[in-house]
């Protein structure tokens, strides 16, 4: 087991590696630089060559992907080319607010897909199941950020309702902060919960099959104990594995929503970084978000042993 | 093995049960008409071959039934003086696996991968006896201990992949006598296991009923497995009973042409070698498209007349206990 967990992380580094070589070379392949924009805004300095030279991009490709690897190794992403400010220090500062985020989202798939999928399972073939498997279809099929537009104008027309500009920290106000990501984190959480729900349906329907559900119930237990001890956990397993893989999606997801609700996080700001070509805050974002989904797979993988005892890591 | 005396009350009333099945491509008669009584500490045997409905009847003994898509019907269904017919969910509940417990076919997937055997053993007796912490943990190893599982304390944190095919067997077999229950439903507890494990496992089986005076009713496709071990016999073809009699006057004297058939095919060791073993000609009829007019072993029977295929012959008493359901067989 620990043998194990040790071998996936060193596999973190040869991943990471690659990728940041293809975000450092994508993010230049893009027309326009920094610079350009810099100074066709005003104010930075008039020429652009001294602006390159002041700014390390003068230099060959290669010299400036070993000079930034060098810093990654020692923990330094570095700095900003807009506001001068470390790279590290802006992501940390946003950072919780998108994990708020997809927490939140989160939870909320756990909270809608999981039941509506046990009880699809359960009423099968009836009226309750199609509807909500057409509420499934629709999650699954409607695009999030489409949603999420209906929900602005919408909600400005009816309710005289917009979300609001300024975001609050949970510290702060944590009644406002919480009901400030209540509607960007459902709507986010929809094609998730959707896709979760399906696999809980098709799981439940196959383990409620299974002999071991027979020998339950040949037990006297209640079709509750039946369901949840019996069949759920079962059911669980390969539901935990597409969750593992939604994950990636969800901090997708989160720049979107940022962007639309205009909550401060780390997907607005990764787009703003891209409009102003920021380059060292676009590869600090992605190898952290490569981390990210790394780790978070690592540790769905270990979920598995924990829910199934025939799997064991070697 | 000691015989059944009518006068006693019988533990389980079975009269005219039927269950059919609604499926997509139509209806499935699985049990036809079967009534049987089954008297206290009694052991029967159900022999049949494959989709002849004894796992079925079994099943409903205990309403396991899946309603829809399956029926259930009976004259009269009563369990020591309880109507099972009219009993509740709840009142069910009461009797499976306390009353009324079943070990199944294949221990490889009747116990739930995930839970341990301590985890499984556990529910059932804190269901229906309501025991608790150190006395439960104590009632579970001495459970193991009976049903010969060695260091049970150790078996108890095990996983069922962590067992053999005979020990997850024995496990279902300590599970399903946890509560004294007064009938052990036993399908086919060995069709899945070594040969050299079944006849422990049946050993196993009858001894632990005879101790708790519990009934059994042991279902097989093999005759040799019930030849020592049970009081009566009941032989079902197409979802009915064809013969049943004391197992000793059943091997000496089988009367219906398919019993005879079935006692033939049991391969012998004191024959020629050279000798191909007995089968009988034909399929069994495909309950889902036939309509059974008269005896559905007639395609098959060598004694088949107009008669056999027109009319159903009755179950009826030949001598003492014995009845056969066939024109030919007086």
């Amino acid at each position: 087991m620990r043998k194990y967990v040790i071998r996936r992380v060193l596999l973190l580094v040869p991943t990471v590696i690659l990728l940041s070589f293809l975000v450092f070379g994508i993010i230049r392949l893009i027309p326009g630089d920094a610079v350009e924009l810099m100074v066709s805004e005003g104010g930075f300095a008039d020429d652009t060559k001294e602006l390159r030279e002041m700014l390390g991009l003068d230099q060959p490709i290669f010299v400036q992907y070993f000079k930034y690897m060098k810093g990654v190794f020692k923990g330094d992403l570095g700095i900003s080319l807009w506001s001068g400010e470390p790279v590290l220090s802006e992501i940390s500062r946003r950072l919780p607010i998108s994990f708020e985020l997809a927490l939140m989202a989160l939870i909320w798939t756990f909270l809608l897909g999981i039941p509506i999928g046990v009880i699809s399972a359960l009423k099968q073939d009836t009226g309750t199941d199609y509807a909500l498997r057409s509420f499934a279809i629709a999650g699954l099929s409607i695009p999030g950020f489409w949603i999420a537009t209906l929900i602005l104008v919408f909600g400005a027309i009816w309710f005289k309702w917009v979300p609001p500009m300024d975001y609050i920290p949970f510290r702060e106000d944590p009644i406002q902060n919480l009901s400030q990501l209540v509607v960007p984190s459902l709507v986010l959480s929809l094609a998730l919960s959707a896709g979760i729900m399906r696999m809980t349906r098709t799981m439940m329907l196959e383990v409620m099959r299974e002999d071991y559900i027979r020998t339950a119930r040949a037990k006297g237990l209640t079709g509750w104990t039946v369901v949840i001890r019996h069949s759920l956990k079962n059911a669980m397993i390969p539901v935990v594995s597409i969750m593992g893989i939604q994950l990636a999606f969800l901090v997708g997801g989160t720049v979107i929503m940022e962007s639309i609700f205009v909550l401060p996080g780390m997907g607005k700001y990764l787009l703003d970084a891209i409009t102003w070509r920021d380059y060292p805050v676009i590869q600090g974002i992605n190898l952290f978000i490569c981390t990210l989904i790394i780790t978070i797979n690592l540790c769905v993988d270990l979920l598995y042993g924990f829910l199934d005892p025939r799997i064991r890591y070697r | 093995m000691n015989p059944v005396k009518e006068n006693r009350t019988p533990i389980l009333e079975v009269d005219g049960l039927s269950v059919r099945f609604f499926t997509r491509d139509g209806e499935l008669n699985a049990v036809r008409d079967v009534s049987f009584n089954l008297y206290p500490g009694e052991s029967l045997g159900v022999v049949g071959e494959s989709g002849c409905g004894k796992s079925v009847t079994a099943l409903s003994l205990m309403k396991l039934i899946p309603i829809p898509p399956g029926n259930l019907e009976a004259r009269r269904l009563h369990f020591n003086g309880v109507n099972l017919l009219r009993a509740s969910e709840k009142k069910m509940r009461d009797i499976r696996g306390n009353r009324i417990s079943m070990v199944f076919q294949d221990p490889m997937t009747s116990l739930n991968p995930v839970l341990t055997v301590w985890k499984q053993m556990g529910e059932i007796l804190e269901l229906h006896m309501g025991l608790k912490g150190g006395e439960l943990k104590d009632r579970c190893i001495e459970l193991l201990g009976m049903v010969g599982i060695s260091e049970p304390h150790m078996r108890l944190k095990s996983y069922p992949h962590q067992l053999s095919g005979g020990m997850r067997q024995r496990v279902m077999i300590a599970m399903a006598l946890s509560c004294n229950p007064s009938i052990l439903l036993a399908d086919e507890p060995t069709t899945a296991l070594d040969v050299t494990i079944q006849d422990q496992i049946l050993r196993l089986i009858q001894s632990l009923a005879k101790d708790l005076e519990a009934a059994t009713i042991l279902i097989t496709h093999n005759f040799g497995a019930v030849a020592g071990m049970t009081d009566r016999i009941m032989v079902m073809y197409a979802g009915k009973i064809v013969e049943t009699a004391p197992t000793m006057e059943l091997f000496h004297n089988p009367l219906h042409p398919y019993t005879r058939g079935l006692l033939q095919s049991i391969p012998r060791a004191d024959r020629e070698t050279q000798e191909r073993l007995f089968s009988i000609e034909g399929m069994p009829p495909d309950l889902l498209r036939t309509r059974i007019q008269g005896c559905s072993f007639a395609p098959r029977c060598e004694f088949t007349t107009q008669d056999c295929t027109m009319h159903l012959p009755p179950l009826e008493k030949v001598v003492q206990d014995h009845h056969v359901s066939c024109w030919k067989a007086k």
